[in-house]
Parts: C-alpha cells; sequence; structure tokens
C-alpha cells in the first residue's frame, strides 16, 4: 500500500512533544530521580536504589505503616461514598421531573454543589460543623448529640463522608438523568402493557439502560475520592490523631512537612501506580461491556 | 379477545377547544367484531396510531367512548384494559434471555409456572425462536428483536386485542414477507382480534379482513381488500389504494353520460340526482382503461411514457391538461404519440366532492 510521506508533519506535532515532556515527562523523571536517592540537605543526594521502596511496601517499618494506614482509610472511604453516592444518585436521577421548567430549575440545584471550588466546599463544612458557631454543629449539640469533629474521630468521619456526598452526589446523579433521558417512551409503554411494577420496570428496564452511564459514574467517583485531598485537609487537617489522614495529606506531609523527599518520590510514583491500574481495570470493563452490545449475526 | 366498539371517538393534542378541523382523530363511530384481522392503513399523519393509542390506552380521549365487549374503558389505564401492543421499534428486556422476554408479560399476571412455559414454548415454536430461548436478547439483531417484541405481544392468550403499529418497519424486505404471512397465519391459529396500523398498502391489504382507510385524521372507508379496489368510497382511497393509483377527472355527468374534455363516455348506471354546485370527479382505475389505436369514437390521449411493471404495462397520458394512467393490452404496439381510451362502464365511478356516488339501474 502506497502511503504518503511527508516528513513536515512532524512540525506539527512537535509543539505536542514539547508541550508534553515540560509538563508531564520531565516532572515525572525528576520525581523518579528523586525516589532512587537520599538528601540531607544541601542539595547533597546520595544514591538509595529501591531502598524508599522496599521500605514503603514494607508495614513494620515506619513509612510503611504510615502509607498502609493510609492506603486503607482511602479505600474505605471510597468504598463507603460509593455505597452512598451511587444508589442516592439513582433515586435522585429517578424522581426528577421529565420535562417542563421544573427540569431546567432541578439541573441548576444539582449543578450547584459541583460548581463550588473544592477549598470553598471544606471552608463551608468546617463553619457549618462547628459546635460554637456553625448550623449543624451548634443544633446537634443544642439537642443533646455530643458531635464534635475536632475531637472526635467518628465525627470527623461523618463529616467528611456527608460532606463528599453533599459535594459529588449530584455528578451521579446527573449522569443517570442522561442515562434515562436516553430510553425511548416506546419501553415504558411496553412494560406498561406487559403489566410491569414499577420494580421490574427499574430492573428490566431503567437499570440495564443506566449500566454504562453508572459505570464512568463509579469510575468518575472512584478516583476523585481515591485522589482526595483539598476537603478533608481543610476540615480535619486529617486529624484528629492520624483518623482522616489520606494518602495524598500524608504525601504532603513526608514530602513538604519533613522534606523527605526521596519517601515522598516513592509513594507518589506508587500512588500514581495503583490509580493507573484501577482506570485499565475500569476501561478494559467498559470497553467489554460495549463488545458484548454488538449483535450476534447468526441469530435471526 | 372483544368486540370493539367506538363511540364518537376523537382526540385533539391541542386540547378540547381547539377547532374540530385541527383534531388529530375527527370524530368516528364503527364496530370491531372479535376475532376480526383489522388493518388501519393511511399516510404519515393522517390519525391511525392517535387512534391506535387510544385504544390501547397510552392516548386518553378528547371526547367519545371506547367499548370492549360493550363495557366502557375510557377512563381504564392500558393494564387494565388488557391489551397487547407490537411497537414500530423492538422493545426488549436486555437483561432477560428470550425466554424470559416472552414470560413476562405472563409472569406479571402471576400465572402458575407450568402454563407460561407450555404458552412460551407455543409462540416461540409459532415465530421460530425456540433454539434461541435461552439466549440473551441483548445480543440479537433487530430482525430477532422484533420477532421476540411480537411475541410478547402475542403470549397472553386472554387478551381483548393485540395492537401492532407498524412493526414490520425494521424488518429486511425478504424477511418482511415471510413475517407477514407468519402474522397471518398467526391469526386463525391463535383467535385473536388484531388491529394493525401501516401506510403500506400490500401489508394492510395481505394481513386484513378488513382494512380501515385513514386520510386526514378521518376514516374515509373500511371495507374488504376487494371493497376497496372495485369500489373506493371516497376519491382519497382510489388514488392510495392500487398501483398506479385511481385516475381522477373532472368531468359533467347528465344521466347515463359524462363528458370529459368534450368527449361523451356511457355509464352503466343513471346519475340524475346529483348534489347541485358539487366538484363532479370521474373515478376509474388504470386496470379498466385501455389504450387503442385512435378512433373518432373514443376519448383522444397524448402518451407520455409507458411503464413496464412485468405483470402488466401501464401508459401514462395526457387528456387535456390531466394526466391520466391506461392499461396497455398484452401484444398491443403503440402506433405513435396518439391513441385512444376505451372505458369498461361497469368500472366507471362518480364522486362528488370526493364521495362516492350510487347511480340507478
Amino acid at each position: 500500500m502506497d502511503k504518503t510521506v511527508n516528513q513536515k508533519a512532524w512540525f506539527l506535532v512537535l509543539p505536542v512533544f514539547l508541550v508534553v515532556a515540560f509538563s508531564a515527562i520531565l516532572p515525572l523523571m525528576t520525581v523518579v530521580n528523586y525516589s532512587m536517592q537520599d538528601t540531607f540537605g544541601n542539595n547533597q543526594f546520595f544514591w538509595n536504589g529501591v531502598g524508599w521502596f522496599k521500605e514503603l511496601l514494607d508495614p513494620s517499618s515506619d513509612l510503611g505503616e504510615r502509607f498502609f494506614a493510609s492506603l486503607w482509610r482511602n479505600l474505605f472511604f471510597s468504598f463507603v461514598i460509593l455505597a452512598i453516592e451511587v444508589p442516592l444518585g439513582i433515586v435522585v436521577a429517578l424522581s426528577m421531573p421529565r420535562q417542563g421548567w421544573s427540569v431546567a430549575a432541578c439541573l441548576v440545584i444539582l449543578a450547584l454543589p459541583l460548581l463550588i471550588p473544592w477549598n470553598v466546599v471544606g471552608t463551608i463544612w468546617q463553619i457549618f460543623g462547628r459546635p460554637d458557631i456553625g448550623l449543624l454543629g451548634y443544633t446537634l449539640n443544642h439537642i443533646g448529640i455530643n458531635y464534635n469533629y475536632v475531637s472526635n474521630e467518628f465525627d470527623a468521619w461523618a463529616t467528611v463522608i456527608v460532606m463528599d456526598v453533599w459535594h459529588w452526589t449530584s455528578l451521579v446523579a446527573l449522569l443517570c438523568y442522561a442515562g434515562l433521558k436516553s430510553i425511548p417512551e416506546a419501553y415504558y409503554q411496553a412494560a406498561q402493557i406487559d403489566g410491569a411494577s414499577r420494580w421490574a420496570v427499574f430492573t428490566a428496564i431503567q437499570l440495564p439502560k443506566m449500566k454504562r452511564v453508572l459505570l464512568i459514574a463509579v469510575l468518575l467517583r472512584f478516583m476523585d475520592s481515591f485522589m482526595i485531598y483539598t476537603e478533608p485537609f481543610v476540615v480535619t487537617g486529617g486529624g484528629p490523631g492520624n483518623s482522616t489522614t489520606f494518602i495524598s495529606i500524608e504525601l504532603v506531609k513526608i514530602a513538604l512537612g519533613q522534606f523527605d523527599l526521596g519517601k515522598a518520590a516513592a509513594l507518589s510514583l506508587v500512588y500514581n501506580l495503583i490509580i493507573i491500574i484501577v482506570c485499565w481495570v475500569f476501561y478494559t470493563v467498559m470497553t467489554n461491556a460495549g463488545a458484548e452490545r454488538r449483535p450476534v449475526k447468526e441469530a435471526v | 379477545m372483544a368486540r370493539i366498539d367506538l363511540v364518537d371517538l376523537a382526540h385533539s393534542y391541542g386540547g378540547n377547544d381547539a377547532p374540530e378541523e385541527s383534531f388529530a382523530l375527527k370524530p368516528v363511530t364503527m364496530t370491531w367484531r372479535r376475532g376480526g384481522a383489522y388493518a388501519l392503513l393511511g399516510p404519515s399523519g393522517c390519525g391511525k396510531t392517535t387512534l391506535l393509542n387510544l385504544i390501547s390506552g397510552i392516548v386518553t380521549p378528547s371526547r367519545g367512548k371506547i367499548l370492549f365487549d360493550g363495557v366502557d374503558i375510557t377512563t381504564q389505564s392500558t393494564r387494565e384494559r388488557n391489551i397487547a401492543q407490537v411497537f414500530q421499534f423492538p422493545v426488549i428486556y436486555d437483561t432477560m434471555t428470550v425466554g424470559q422476554n416472552l414470560a413476562f408479560p405472563l409472569k406479571n399476571r402471576g400465572l402458575p409456572k407450568a402454563a407460561i412455559d407450555a404458552r412460551v414454548a407455543e409462540i416461540a415454536a409459532l415465530l421460530d425462536l425456540t433454539p434461541y430461548l435461552s439466549r440473551k436478547a441483548e445480543r440479537l439483531t433487530a430482525d430477532a428483536k422484533q420477532k421476540i417484541s411480537l411475541g410478547r405481544g402475542l403470549v397472553r392468550s386472554d387478551v381483548a386485542a393485540v395492537l401492532f403499529d407498524e412493526p414490520l418497519t425494521v424488518i429486511d424486505p425478504e424477511l418482511k414477507w415471510q413475517l407477514r404471512s407468519k402474522l397471518k397465519a398467526l391469526h386463525r391459529d391463535l383467535d385473536l382480534t388484531m388491529i394493525y396500523v401501516t401506510h403500506d398498502q400490500t401489508e394492510a391489504l395481505t394481513f386484513a379482513d378488513t382494512v380501515v382507510v385513514m386520510h386526514d385524521g378521518r376514516v374515509v372507508q373500511s371495507g374488504t381488500p376487494a371493497d376497496l379496489f372495485d369500489r373506493p368510497a371516497h376519491t382519497f382511497v382510489g388514488y392510495f389504494i392500487g398501483s398506479p393509483g385511481m385516475n381522477i377527472v373532472p368531468a359533467e355527468v347528465k344521466g347515463r353520460q359524462a363528458r370529459i374534455d368534450g368527449h361523451t363516455i356511457a355509464l352503466e348506471r343513471s346519475y340524475d340526482r346529483l348534489p347541485a354546485g358539487a366538484k363532479i370527479e370521474v373515478g376509474v382505475r388504470p386496470e379498466f382503461v385501455q389504450i387503442a389505436a385512435p378512433a373518432p369514437n373514443l376519448l383522444a390521449a397524448n402518451i407520455e411514457r409507458i411503464d413496464d411493471l412485468g405483470r402488466a404495462r401501464f401508459a401514462h397520458v395526457r387528456v387535456g391538461d390531466t394526466r391520466f394512467s391506461a392499461k396497455v393490452p398484452q401484444g398491443f404496439s403503440v402506433p405513435g404519440n396518439s391513441a385512444g381510451l376505451v372505458f369498461d362502464p361497469s368500472r366507471v365511478h362518480i364522486y362528488a366532492d370526493s364521495l362516492l356516488v350510487e347511480g340507478e339501474a
């Protein structure tokens, strides 16, 4: 086959290479470089090989202990918010109006939390939950519930989770709503004629048609919650103790608090790797789900 | 299975106060007998789907009543009416197998499992779906999916009626023939009242015992395929049914004679009491007008072109300002551009303001 050879095309691609090199590859290589070395300040570096990685993955060391503790916290957090946000988002999407002016009103209200900067979300909840001046904290304590997210681990977790649900359920709901809108009216009419109950309509029509958007929602929410930093940092600062210290908070503590560049670099590489692997798994699952939809020709 | 009566039924999407001319379905009163096969035939936007949705309960009528076996069901929900409907595009439940799809309407009504299995097996055998019963419905072709939709419509034996809304639109032409005759056979075997909406005259004429032709929200004729062909009650039926459609030409009619373009043709019946001031037209199917060599006693025509349809040849001619189609007899070779037209007097109909006028013997 004849292919047109046009070397000038490289000039068009070159700027992209440069941008990617400076914005991604070079910084990443710097991190890889740091992860193999130790430093005692004064810009003096010593070769450490895979030492930091060994330490990081050994739960008996100090670094490993902190890494695994925050990793489990992160996984638990992601699990809890997915378990709440996905069903809740579906319920919200199902109860939204299908037509009329109220659709626009609902969409605007749902989109509001998504438009607020993360930092501001944290600040809102930090003040909202304060026992002395916060509406939530004051009310809870006033009616006899001893709530204090600064000193009580459970309260801190509850605050961070409720905050995330408040912030992100809208995203799941909007995605599900889009999925629901794509179902032709004939499906509902057919279900009515077939005598299907409300539950049967949900399991036989709505849920299968929402499958793809739900996968996307789960992927997005998992990635985001796994990388969460700003909101819990603003509200609890990782406390009380280390109880809400997620990986990203731990990473910042090591890198900027202790200035352990080698440990921090090793941790961020592993952190990155986990995210890429999870992404890949989701991507594979999603594309396979798509492939299954292709009709089988022999069956007529 | 039920007898269906429509009593002064009408529907407007613009509300009941809208002028009647804008109604999607203008008032209609008719009776459909139990166990019949009916087709609602008409071009897009003629109100046939509206009528179907009124019967199934998806749309509530602005006016009038619908009776199933004498019981007024106008305000009942789709579910209470106990009807089945097959839609234009396949509706299948993705997560279920073909068998579960077919069983779904029965399961929802709480039938015992043995009865469900027996009926599903019967319907699957009729539609040649037996080998696919345990397959996921999601992964089949559009044809197969529509067969499943048909099956779900037919699976309940106690339904008042089965409604079809252009169900063969997505099917390949070769399969269309098969499925159409299959539906006809199913109607005989299953003893169900079936109502079939389509804009395809072949589909309607082959499927139904009674074809209801609709035009602009109105039922213009309801009759057997032969009635529609031989005695169209409205000029619209004349040219909508048949290929090519009926010739409709303005004429002056007096007694047993009609004058077209200055030429007089004989009529079999006498028309003395035509409404005054009405637009009078002569309607005759191309099958009953023959091309002949020009002669002084024949209506003169100019031949524009001849279509060979295989089974017959039709000439497109011009009489004065009007276009006309006429049959070219076997073995007849056209001498030139001019020809004469020979009419079969028993097949010539007279229309006043588009409606058929009965002559007197």
